[in-house]
């Protein structure tokens, strides 16, 4: 077999194959349901119902969105320059601790929250640093340094944990002691539990759009990504723009950090993220690297989680069955793009 | 220092040194075939996470240790099967689909693990691999207790790495495979079939490095956790790059970082240790392999098609 | 003469209504042909006529829609290499098929033994090898490693892969492309002797005097049909080439012309050794206003490393380079731009263009700094694509839109895209690498004449060609690059193709160099 390409693939192509990959996805849930010796139709309306049936199931979708949001971006804007960013997870408590070190009375109000944000992407932007630099100046490829980062930062953390940030009141659970209150995001509407973070989290990905599509710097993230050599010839500082692209990324992840941080837990633990910059991942591929679309994905990603736990809870079914479709769905999603696109021949 | 020196010369720790060793030279091996192939096979952390639990359970169900690997080859080959057919025919890309099928193995064998212990807390153990004394080569001083009185995995896992360099360099079978890394088109031009051989590379790859995630839960430690593999399969990709894609020195780095490893454990109970928080020893392994990429960056040579897929329509 | 006819051999080869699209395209249209035994047949035609695609259907790379194959007698089975080598077909691609990290050895028996058994040994596959280089005049190191070998040498390689095989049909995909005269010459003495040990030959070329050199019966094809078929002693170039191209393409000439100053100059330069791209030795070099400077040589003995010097992508690691009288510290690819040089890449595939983005953003690729297209960091795109359309009219290329993606449309109107890019901003200096390698007839008198326009209004030109004779019929002096070395420039007409052959062989640089 061999792919053509196609010059111009129809409408109904174009939404045929991801919608048959979000098809494939649901069919694959109910098998597992059925596996798991519950029915599936029922599964699958638990799930929606979990995610969005209620004021408060929808509240939580959009609080689980706001990490997914910021992860979500950071690797969409790194992969969109093939920088192969796998770090989030440890740009992502990077920023946590940035927001527990300043947040906890170390600044006073009412410089804290901003200070700390732009802090915090500091730091995340500079976690990333050291293995583009490896990159760009030894070629040392930076899937598995970022990767191995993770696995370094948590044990970081708990070090932290255990030791200067420990919480004196936390009797023996690993966590830091809690925010101010100024350094705290405030919630978009009074007693509704949502906070701020997810505002500014579609505001990251409302600017992260506008670079991709309006600026020279996005036209050169773009090329970067799409062809090295071309952009390397057509005079474009590719090293620069990888570096800058890091910086973005690195800085994006950090603050769904900080925004768990302070918005939602109010301390570090080394529970704060369940894979939030793995799934970014799944975020940014589902929203085929559209700063827009990460948003979309990002629902959808919190929806399928969200409302996972609460079927769980209801029918018996593992939770872990949300990490199962959503990696079936970033596999089904990249083939449907392809095939979209591509055109499978004989010889 | 006197501390660091009665380690280093104690047979346990040199036996612990090829324990920790084995899983890495069974996943590495399995890496560097896929690799030599020209397939960066990121699906390893998942695939070592699949094969520890499947090994685990078929054991665990009542089957022989050795069904056991096998039922673990067999799932990793599986999961090989499904990244092979997304990344060589498809040529969609291998980070991409590498994570997802990490991502995808590793949270089925959660959810299977749930689904058969849908309540249990601590996890049960099984009757694991025991040492198998080689006659009168165990009996050599510190080397007999090191080398020849380890189980019959770890010795299945020497033997595997010695089997790849033998097809690797002295077979057709093998000089397929390095060509198929380097150019594709020089393959198909000679009439063999690249996505063949590609497709044969990462499923059989797959399938050792499943074998080396169930060495953890049928050799090393005769239950499954979740979290057990911990970056194991990372490390054994930047093995492939530290041993320069040949199975010797991949071998041989292996046995460094297990070294560094084992050590790194016993330095905690030492008043060295004391002085340091314990989390500084856990990360030096992963330190240790960033620095071992750094070291090699320049100088090994890598496969010219590693990461790039071959369509035909596009000579 | 009658011995190179071979009527009396039998078939050993036939295709028969052999049709092949790709999506709108149709690359053969009912091609009928037959070899014969001992015979060198020649398939003559320009770029893009269906020689090597259907000489890929032959071998089993591509599927026909239509038709069939058949040699000595049986069918072959459509798209399988491996029964075409099976059937006796060897095939010495355009792109060689060699892998580098593999000694030449292991490159000619991959393949030719059960995967899964211990394989021959070394010494009775080396004595093979070795014989067979003998016999056939094939000098090379079986155990050499490929990715040290010249181009002369790999070429060897892959007929060596082919006779290892016992092949009785050899293809030759435009062999001498890559060759100097002398290095053809060798090649066509092997390829009669093959021929007397009783091989046939399909000889693919777009040059004349090598299928009237060399082949007794040619078949000429255009636009995927077969539009003639003669025998070479019963015909001559003008015929051959008016059927090739479908009449007469008036090939534009440069005349003459008193040169201008030095724009830029390459003195004593020498580049550090990278990889297989041997590295320059003490070049120089100079480019005037108003004269095209050509750079002969086969590829990979340091044309590479003069590209990447004007083009901005490296420096000199001794020596100067000198631009408007100022030698550069600075320099960058956008360094060369700023010094208005224009620059055509040897690849419009892989380094002209992006493939995924639309001739637009092509367009704009190396000027949307400028604040014509973008100001403080905030793209223009309207003024974008008012400058991608302006060069779509002005340079005839041919495509749905300029928002279409570049990758749909043919080598020559990417090329008359990047043409259209670089020339409009009126430069000074051009640097045209390779600008018509796989182009029609067309495209190539298009793109020959916008060089010679530009030279007439001023521009110094470095044109970088392995094609001799685009060299000679358009360069004012010419230099001839040969292992790192370059030649003394020579004016126009003041050698011949077989004396600038010996200086691409690298003869003639010692006495240059005792002289000096």
């Amino acid at each position: 077999m061999r792919l053509e390409p196609i010059a111009n693939p129809s409408l109904a192509r174009r939404i045929g194959f991801p919608a048959a990959a979000l098809g494939a996805t649901i069919v694959t849930a109910s098998l597992l349901a059925m596996i798991a010796g519950a029915d599936p139709f029922k599964i699958l309306g638990l799930i929606v119902k979990g995610a969005a049936g209620s004021k408060f199931a929808a509240l939580e979708t959009l609080n689980r969105a706001t990490p997914l949001i910021f992860t979500g971006l950071a690797i969409a804007v790194a992969f969109r320059a093939k920088l192969w960013n796998i770090g989030a997870e440890a740009q992502l408590y990077a920023g946590a601790i940035v927001a527990v070190l300043l947040g906890t009375g170390a600044i006073g109000s009412p410089f804290v929250l901003p200070v700390t944000a732009i802090a915090a992407m500091l730091v995340g932007a500079l976690v990333l640093l050291g293995p583009v630099l490896l990159k760009t100046r030894l070629g040392v490829d930076e899937v598995v340094t970022t990767l191995l980062l993770n696995f370094i930062m948590l044990l970081f953390v708990s070090y932290l944990l255990e030791g200067p940030l420990k919480d004196p009141m936390g009797m023996g659970w690993p966590k830091s002691t809690a925010l101010v209150k100024e350094a705290r995001l405030p919630r978009i509407v009074d007693g509704l539990r949502l906070h701020w973070g997810f505002g500014l989290a579609l505001i990251a990905a409302c600017i992260v759009w506008v670079i991709q599509k309006r600026t020279t710097l996005g036209f050169e993230m773009r090329a970067v990504g799409a062809n090295q050599g071309a952009a390397r010839f057509a005079g474009m500082p590719v090293n620069t723009v990888l570096i800058q692209s890091a910086l973005l990324s690195g800085g994006l992840a950090a603050l769904a950090g900080w925004s768990e941080v302070a918005g939602l837990k109010g301390h570090l633990s080394l529970d704060l993220s369940p894979g939030f910059g793995y799934s970014g991942i799944i975020v940014a591929m589902l929203a085929m690297l559209n700063a827009l679309g990460v948003i979309i994905a990002a629902l959808f990603v919190a929806g399928i989680f969200v409302g996972s736990d609460s079927m769980s809870r209801a029918a018996d079914v593992p939770t872990y069955i949300a990490d199962m479709l959503l990696a079936l769905s970033l596999l089904f999603m990249v083939l449907a793009v392809l095939l979209a696109r591509f055109r499978v021949v004989r010889g | 220092m006197s501390e660091l020196f009665d380690i280093l010369v104690s047979a346990g720790f040199w036996a612990a040194v090829i324990r920790i060793a084995s899983p890495l030279i069974f996943a590495t091996i399995g890496e560097l075939i896929c690799e030599r192939a020209g397939v960066l096979n990121l699906g390893i952390e998942g695939i070592m996470v699949i094969g520890a639990f499947t090994g685990w359970l078929a054991v665990y169900q009542g089957m022989p240790l050795w069904a056991g690997v096998g039922v673990a080859m067999g799932a990793g080959m599986l999961f090989g099967l499904l990244h092979a057919t997304l990344t060589v025919p498809f040529g969609l890309s291998q980070h991409v689909v590498g994570l997802g099928i990490t991502l995808l193995a590793t949270s089925t064998s959660s959810f299977a693990y749930r689904l058969v212990l849908p309540e249990v807390t601590s996890p049960p153990k099984i009757e694991p691999f025991q040492p198998l004394p080689i006659p009168f080569l165990s009996d050599i001083p510190v080397l007999g207790e090191a080398l020849f009185s380890q189980t019959a995995l770890t010795y299945l896992a020497f033997g595997v790495a010695i089997l790849v360099a033998w097809v690797l360099f002295r077979t057709p079978l093998g000089l397929a495979l390095r060509a198929t890394g380097e150019n594709p088109s020089a393959v198909e031009a000679q009439g063999l079939s690249v996505t063949g051989i590609r497709m044969g590379a990462v499923i059989l790859g797959s399938g050792l490095m499943a074998v080396g995630g169930a060495f953890l839960t049928l050799s090393a430690f005769s239950s499954f956790y979740f979290e057990m593999v911990n970056g194991r399969g990372w490390i054994c990709v930047a093995l492939v790059v530290f041993g320069a894609w040949r199975p010797g020195k991949a071998v041989l780095g292996a046995i460094l970082f297990a070294a560094f490893d084992a050590l790194q454990i016993r330095l905690q109970q030492t008043p060295i240790g004391a002085l340091l928080p314990y989390q500084i020893f856990l990360m030096a392994p992963y330190f240790m392999s960033i620095l071992a990429l750094i070291l090699m960056s320049r100088r090994a040579e890598v496969p010219a098609s590693l990461m790039v897929p071959y369509n035909k329509g596009e000579r | 003469m009658s011995e190179r006819r071979h009527e009396a051999g039998e078939v050993v080869l036939r295709l028969q209504g052999i049709t092949k699209r790709f999506g709108a395209l149709t690359a053969n249209s009912d091609i009928n042909l037959t070899l014969r035994q001992g015979e060198i047949l020649a398939l003559l035609g320009e770029n893009g006529a269906g020689k090597t695609t259907l000489m890929n259907i032959l071998f089993g790379h591509y599927v026909a829609d239509e038709g069939r194959v058949e040699v000595f007698g049986r069918p072959l089975p459509p798209g399988n290499p491996r029964a075409a080598l099976a059937a006796g077909i060897g095939m010495v691609h355009q792109h060689f098929t060699l892998a580098d990290n593999l000694s030449v050895m292991d490159n000619i028996r991959l393949g030719t033994e059960p995967l899964f058994s211990r394989g021959r040994s070394r010494t009775s596959v080396r004595g093979q090898i070795e014989q067979l280089s003998r016999d056939f005049g094939l000098a090379v190191h079986p155990d050499a490693r490929v990715g040290n070998l010249s181009v002369g040498e790999r070429q060897r390689v892959e007929i060596l892969k082919a006779l290892y095989r016992k092949a009785r049909i050899l293809i030759l995909d435009e062999p001498t492309a890559v060759l100097t005269p002398q290095e053809s010459d060798a090649l066509f003495k092997t390829l009669r002797k093959a021929t007397e040990l009783g091989l046939s030959i399909v000889f693919i070329s777009h040059k004349l005097h090598e299928v009237m050199a060399i082949a007794g019966r040619c078949i000429v094809l255009r636009h995927g049909r077969v539009v003639g078929e003669v025998f070479t002693d019963a015909t001559d170039r003008a015929k051959l080439a008016a059927m090739m191209v479908g009449g007469e393409v008036a090939m534009p000439k440069a005349e003459p012309r008193e040169a201008g100053p030095v724009l830029l100059q390459l003195e004593q330069v020498t580049t550090p050794d990278k990889g297989a791209s041997p590295w320059l030795k003490r070049v120089d070099l100079a480019l005037r206003r108003g004269q095209i400077v050509g750079l002969a040589g086969v590829s990979g003995n340091g044309q590479t490393a003069i590209a990447d010097l004007v083009s901005g992508l490296a420096r000199p690691a001794s020596g100067r380079l000198i631009v408007s009288d100022k030698p550069v510290d600075q320099w960058s690819p956008r360094q060369a731009l700023g010094h208005g040089i224009a620059r055509i890449p040897e690849d419009r595939h892989k380094t002209g263009t992006i493939a995924d983005f639309t001739l637009t953003e092509n367009a704009v690729l190396e000027r949307y700094t400028n604040p014509e297209f973008s100001r403080a960091g905030w793209m223009n795109w309207r003024a974008a694509e008012a400058f991608a359309r302006n060069i779509i009219t002005k340079y005839d290329v041919r495509c749905p839109g300029p928002d279409s993606r570049i990758r749909l449309l043919s080598g020559g109107n990417m090329q008359k895209l990047i043409l259209g890019r670089v020339l409009e901003p009126g430069p000074q200096i051009i640097l045209a690498n390779q600008p018509v390698r796989g182009l029609d007839v067309g495209a190539i008198a298009y793109i020959h004449a916008q060089l010679i326009a530009a030279r007439n209004a001023g521009a110094a030109v470095l044109l970088i060609s392995e094609d001799l004779d685009e060299i000679t019929s358009l360069a004012d002096v010419i230099h001839v690059l040969s292992e790192g070395r370059l030649s003394p420039g020579f004016p126009r007409s003041s050698k011949t193709p077989a004396e600038l052959g010996l200086w691409m062989a690298g003869q003639g640089f010692e006495r240059v160099e005792h002289a000096a």
